[in-house]
This record gives C-alpha cells, structure tokens and sequence, in this order.
C-alpha cells in the first residue's frame, strides 16, 4: 500500500510491473477485438456506402446518356424525315411541272395535228367540189345552150371541146370578172 | 477511499490496496478500470457493429464517427491518404483505450484513471516506439533509418557534432519518454487537482476556525469546475498521444526530411 510513499514520490515515474502486464493484456485485448472485428467491417461498410452512392450516380449519368442519344436519335430522324418530305414535295413539284408541260406539248400536238387533218380534208372536199363543179357546170351550160339553140349542141360541144376552152377562159381571168362571166 | 485520506492529498492517494492479497497489484482498483475499459469498448463495438447497415443506427453512427474521426482526421491527415487508412484501426483502438481511461478519472466512484499509474501510458508510448522504429528499418533499412532519422541533409559537417546527438536524444530518448509522461502527468496533476479542491472542501468545514466553514462551498464548486476542465483534459491527452504516434509513424515512412 505505501508502495509509492515510501520513495518520497520519484517512485511514481517507475512502473508497477504487474500494471504493465495487466495494461498489455487489456490493450491487445481490446486491439485484437477491434483491429480484426469491427474496424475491417467498418472500412467494408464505408466502401459499400460509397459504391452505393457513386453506383447510384454512375447509374442515373447512364440513364440520362441514354435519355440524351435517344433524343439525339429521335432528332435526327425528325430531320432526316423532314429533309426526305422537303425532296419528295420538291420532286412532286417538278414532276408535275413537266407533266403539264408533257401534257401541253401533246396536246399542242394533237391541235396541230387536227387543224392540219381539218385543212387537208377542206381542201380535197373543195377540190373534188371543184372538180363536180367544173362538170356540172359544164354540162349544165350545154344543155342549157342546147335548150336555147337546138338539140345537137351538146354532142357537137364535147367534140370539140368547147366548154373547156370557156372554162379554161374563165379561170384564167382573175376571179371578180371570172364571177359575173 | 476520498474521505478517509487526510488533507493536503499526496502521492500516497495513488496507491490503492490489493484486493487480492497474494497477486498483489496485479488486482487493485486501477487494475479493475483497465479491465473494464477494455471490456466497455469491444462491448460498444461489439453491439454497435453486429449488424451494420448501410443507413446506420445510432449507435452504429457513433461507432463509425469515432473510427472515422481518427483515421480521417488524423490518420488519414498525418500519415497520408493511401498509407493512412492502414494504421487507422490501430491508431482508433489506441484513441478508444487512452480516452475511456482518461474519461474514468472523473466519473462518479471510479473517479481515477489508469493512466495516473505510468505503467500504462509507459507500455503504450512502448508500442509507439517499438512500432516507429520498426517501420522505418523496414522501410530504409536499419542504417539507412539510424541514418535517416539522425543526419539532416543540407547540413555542413561541423554541425554534424551538435545536431548528431540531439537528433538522437529527441528521437530515441525523448519521444517515448515524452509521450508516457505527458499523459501520465495530466491523468495524475487532474486528479490530484480534484482532490485538493474536493478535500479541501472537506477540511473547509471541518475547520476550527468558524469562518472558513463557508469557503469550503467555494472549493467544491471549484472542484466541478475543475471536473469540467478535467473532461477536456481526458480527450485532449488522447488525441495528443494517438496523434503524435500518428506523425512519429509518418517520420519513419517518410521519403525525405
């Protein structure tokens, strides 16, 4: 008990052997427990924590990439679609363009086509009027001369071709006199 | 134990009688206190860290901050990033120990710490030292470490003869030494802080003197002021002690000066 007393106090600087076993013991003890149970755990836990919260992060910055590209993706389809009806309309536009185009030209054509056939069919329906004409008249002339002067004109007339020569007379002559002749 | 010792309180207070006779000092008070530190931490630890989440529990937070206290503020911040979380379990483990010991010393009816007997701090600076030194022969080599510790680059030759010798009184002599007493010499001045003002209390109202009786109010609330201060005391030798294992350690790791 006066263990530390009896020195007159410079004793309390030298350690009590037994304290320093006893210390030891507790003290591995204590490190033995913590150093191999909890602190390991700790560090175990503080690493989950933090994988849960990066991986956490980590997954929402893939999830809002994702969000991103698809957008982009949806973008461009949008624009592509857009470009694409743009060319199709351009494409329509002068597709139609030449159409009309085609479609005046035929028809052009085909009017052309009709007036020249109209012309034609005129004129050879005039010639052959013309032609009628000319032997109508002819031998409406003769028997009307042969009516006046007698009967035997008309074989008299064709002999000698003498309605002919009359009629040859008449075109010869410019029409306003050829009319009233 | 407190009322029967006489005033003035001396060295004499520190020793406390064996409670078995035949081990001696192995079982007295103090020896008792350095059991139930022990058992009080890995009990705390124990229950806090059966189950741990990742949302932690109260006690599960407080588990976690004491650990994360030494080997983020100190660890981490003395030895370094990377080398620092190796030495955290050890260094958390000393901090647990020194406090809770230190802590004793002003809790009701344990109301001393261990730590005023040298034979703890003594074996715990041991360890600092044994530890320091070994991992900076392992890491240089034994004299490239002797060399290491003791010869500052840059330095002319003459001055060699001087710094030589004081380098290696501070390294090997005064660091462990320093480092046992310094708590020591806190635990056992605090209590015997206490005491003066406790006993003086006492011996207050016992006084002959009529006048004095009164006084001994005044010491007591001294004494609980001083309870306050002994509290910060407690926690700020144990952040001391591990922090400055901390940074021995990093002397011994380190590359340069």
């Amino acid at each position: 008990m006066k263990l530390l007393a009896e020195s007159g106090g410079a004793q309390i600087l030298l350690p009590v052997w037994s304290e320093v076993i006893v210390g030891a013991i507790a003290f591995v003890l204590v490190c033995l427990v913590l150093m191999k149970f909890v602190f390991p755990r700790m560090e175990e836990t503080f690493r989950a924590r933090v994988d849960a919260i990066e991986g956490g992060l980590k997954r929402a910055e893939q999830a809002q990439a994702e969000a991103n590209q698809l957008l982009e993706q949806y973008r461009e389809q949008l624009a592509e679609a857009r470009t694409e009806a743009a060319a199709i309309r351009d494409e329509a536009r002068a597709d139609s363009a030449a159409i009309r185009d085609e479609m005046l030209a035929k028809a052009g054509e085909e009017r052309d086509r009709i007036i020249a056939v109209g012309k034609e069919q005129l004129s050879a329906e005039r010639q052959t009027l013309i032609r009628e004409l000319r032997s109508d008249i002819g031998s409406l002339a003769v028997d009307l001369a042969g009516r006046i002067v007698g009967e035997s004109l008309a074989d008299e007339a064709h002999r000698r071709g003498t309605v002919e020569r009359f009629l040859a007379e008449i075109e010869s002559e410019p029409a306003g006199t050829a009319g009233r002749g | 134990m407190i009322l029967a010792s006489g005033f003035p309180p001396g060295v004499e207070d520190f020793d406390f009688q064996s409670l078995v006779p035949p081990l001696g000092q192995a079982i007295t008070k103090i020896t008792l206190l350095a059991w139930l530190a022990a058992a009080i931490i890995i009990v705390f630890f124990l229950v806090a860290y059966r189950k741990p989440k990742l949302v932690p529990t109260k006690t599960q937070w407080l588990a976690e901050s004491v650990y994360g206290f030494i080997r983020d503020g100190v660890s981490k911040e003395v030895i370094g990033t990377e080398k620092g979380v190796r030495f955290a379990p050890y260094l958390a483990t000393l901090f647990c120990f020194i406090l809770v010991m230190n802590i004793f010393g002003i809790v009701p009816f344990l109301q001393i710490s261990p730590n005023s007997h040298i034979a703890f701090p003594a074996f715990l600076a041991i360890i600092t030292y044994v530890m320091f030194i070994y991992l900076g022969v392992r890491k240089h080599g034994a004299w490239g470490y002797i060399k290491h510790s003791l010869i500052l680059p840059g330095v002319p030759l003459p001055m060699h003869f001087l710094l030589v010798p004081i380098e290696f009184v501070s390294t090997f002599l005064v660091r462990p030494i320093s480092l046992a007493v310094r708590l020591f010499a806190n635990m056992f001045a605090g209590h015997l802080l206490l005491l003066v003002f406790t006993l003086g209390g006492v011996a207050l109202i016992n006084a002959e003197t009529i006048w004095f009786r009164p006084l001994s109010v005044v010491s007591w609330a001294v004494a609980i002021v001083m309870t306050f201060f002994e509290l910060v005391v407690a926690a700020l030798q144990a952040y001391v002690f591990v922090i400055l294992t901390a940074s021995y350690v990093e002397s011994s790791l380190a590359d340069e000066h």
